[in-house]
């Protein structure tokens, strides 16, 4: 549906989900994020060294030799990706958004523009999965310098952050919409973030774990990604396309959670 | 057809009814100011207009377009400039503008842009953080950028709220060059003198219903009449004058220090002391008489 608006003898099209308003405010989060980009790149480079350095060679030399056939150094490296994701995606997601229409009021400045609130969701969602999708692959190039092989097939690793980042990044708004102070992430942060990057198969595999919680992590998006991302180094699965749509599944129901909580929090 | 038409307009926050039965209509080309105190429904009013708030009960056309079904669309046509600043302060004037032009769908985004800097008069600090922008400026910056696709109709909420008078002064230029060129401008407002010089016709709110509609001379003719008298002196004969007034059946009000007397004019001459201040009838002595004395 769309409708022809004349004002002051022109013409606009406005389309009930419309391109051009997620263009509009995806071009706000642009302008200001050419304001802190160096610090954003900085850590996005600087985080998976450092826990490779740790990990990977502290534990890799001494401890663990290989996983699964893989040198733990690269295992982590891989691995780090579900890391940089939640991390540069639900995070960024849950405060931003807060700040935004709680301290801020910049969402009531964007929706008294012919901008609904689907649009200005999708918008930050968008936004967030772009720069995740940038920064998942930065622990891969990290990787590189400890010997990780590069592949063809790795250029589908920044859509596969891409999709858990957008569902992630969904996941974050929804949260940020129902919270009443900015102080209650901290429970999202310990009870749900933390142990589903803790369970993603980033450190260790999944297969050393009980029957039960090796089913458990089936439904954790992040080990999912992982998966991927190594099938993406070290060769795919056919199951990985089962993943792959698993991940479109649980990142389109979390947008479509995320705009309906928005919703119910910016048109009262 | 009106800019805007709200007929039987009802909408509650729980037990708190903020807009009950409220019927406004505002003509094209008018800037009409919506006055009254703090907790009248003015803000709710503004933001079911944008569709940001969706009403209980009534019909609401804006442009001849209903809400909110057709809200998106007829955001297209107006501009809002809300009571707070919410800009972004880390990037620039011009880039402040861009986002909104695009958000608007302005046909050219850099003409709009220009455009909208000539009208705040921040062409030369177009390059400049927000952030770096006196509050005067910023002010100037959030009303052009409300007008930045050249809006039919403009939503102003309390557009001058703690302000200083130089930045006040400042902003009732804007808007008055705005009124010259023709656009309906809804204003809320609590200040009086801002109403009383940049509106055409004034409604006066209270407890989310219009009471009270017209041109503020009219209004001053038909509620306060000609003169008003202001008698100063302790609070005990200050209430001794009002009792008598009262007794007499003469409309009197608080005026912080003083006591008010309405249509001076009809009241009897000797309840009047000498040292009485005479003065013209104002829109702030309808203001009170028609709102109550009491703020919430």
């Amino acid at each position: 549906m769309s409708e022809v608006v004349t004002t002051r003898g022109r013409t606009i099209r406005i389309r009930r989900f419309d391109r051009a308003a997620i263009g509009a405010v995806m071009s706000r989060e642009v302008a200001n994020f050419r304001t802190f980009w160096k610090g954003t790149t900085f850590n996005s480079l600087l985080d998976p060294t450092i826990y490779l350095l740790a990990f990977g060679l502290g534990l890799g030399t001494t401890i663990v030799g290989d996983v699964e056939g893989i040198p733990y150094v690269q295992f982590v490296g891989t691995g780090m990706v579900a890391t940089a994701v939640i991390f540069s995606s639900a995070l960024p997601a849950m405060f931003g958004t807060f700040v935004k229409y709680h301290f801020q009021k910049t969402y009531d400045a964007i929706l008294a523009t012919p901008v609904d609130t689907e649009e200005l969701v999708t918008a930050e969602a968008l936004w967030i999965a772009l720069r995740s999708g940038f920064y998942g692959t930065f622990p891969i190039i990290v990787t590189f310098f400890f010997g990780l092989p590069p592949e063809p097939t790795m250029v589908l690793i920044p859509l596969f952050c891409f999709v858990t980042a957008f569902g992630f990044a969904s996941f974050g708004i929804a949260v940020a919409a129902k919270a009443q102070k900015i102080d209650q992430f901290n429970y999202v942060t310990t009870t749900c973030i933390t142990p589903l990057f803790l369970v993603a198969g980033t450190f260790f595999p999944i297969s050393g774990l009980p029957q039960g919680a090796q089913v458990v992590a089936q439904f954790n998006p992040l080990y999912q990604l992982v998966e991927l991302v190594r099938g993406a180094a070290f060769g795919f699965e056919s199951v990985d396309v089962l993943r792959l749509v698993a991940l479109i599944i649980f990142s389109l129901v979390l947008w479509r959670l995320a705009i309906r909580f928005m919703t119910q929090r910016l048109i009262d | 057809m009106p800019a805007i038409e709200l007929i039987g307009v009802k909408k509650a926050f729980g037990e708190i009814q903020a807009v009950n039965d409220l019927n406004l209509e505002v003509p094209q080309g008018i800037c009409l100011g919506l006055l009254g105190p703090n907790g009248a429904g003015k803000s709710t009013t503004m933001r079911i207009l944008t569709g940001q708030s969706i009403a209980d009960e009534g019909t609401i056309k804006v442009l001849g377009m209903d809400l909110p079904e057709q809200a998106k669309f007829a955001r297209a046509r107006m501009g809002v400039v809300p009571q707070l600043d919410n800009l972004d302060v880390d990037v620039t004037v011009e880039q402040n503008l861009a986002v909104f032009a695009r958000l608007y769908r302005a046909p050219s985004v850099p003409e709009a842009v220009d455009r909208a800097l000539e009208i705040a008069r921040l062409t030369d600090r177009r390059k400049d953080s927000v952030g770096e922008l006196s509050g005067g400026m910023r002010r100037r910056l959030l009303l052009a950028r409300g007008l930045v696709h050249d809006p039919e109709l403009v939503l102003l909420d309390e557009p001058t709220v703690g302000l200083d008078p130089q930045i006040r002064t400042q902003l009732w230029t804007l808007i008055d060059g705005l009124r010259t060129a023709g656009s309906t401008i809804l204003m809320s407002t609590h200040y009086i003198e801002e109403a009383e010089r940049l509106a055409d016709e004034v409604a006066v709110m209270t407890a989310g219903a219009v009471i009270a509609r017209g041109k503020p001379a009219d209004l001053i003719k038909e509620h306060a009449g000609a003169r008003t008298v202001e008698i100063y002196g302790p609070p005990h004969e200050l209430e001794e004058h009002r009792d008598r007034f009262n007794t007499a059946g003469v409309s009197v009000r608080a005026a912080g220090p003083a006591i008010a007397v309405l249509a001076a004019e009809d009241a009897p001459r000797e309840l009047i002391p000498d040292h009485a201040v005479d003065r013209a009838a104002s829109l702030e002595d309808v203001f009170v008489k028609l709102t109550g004395e009491d703020a919430e």
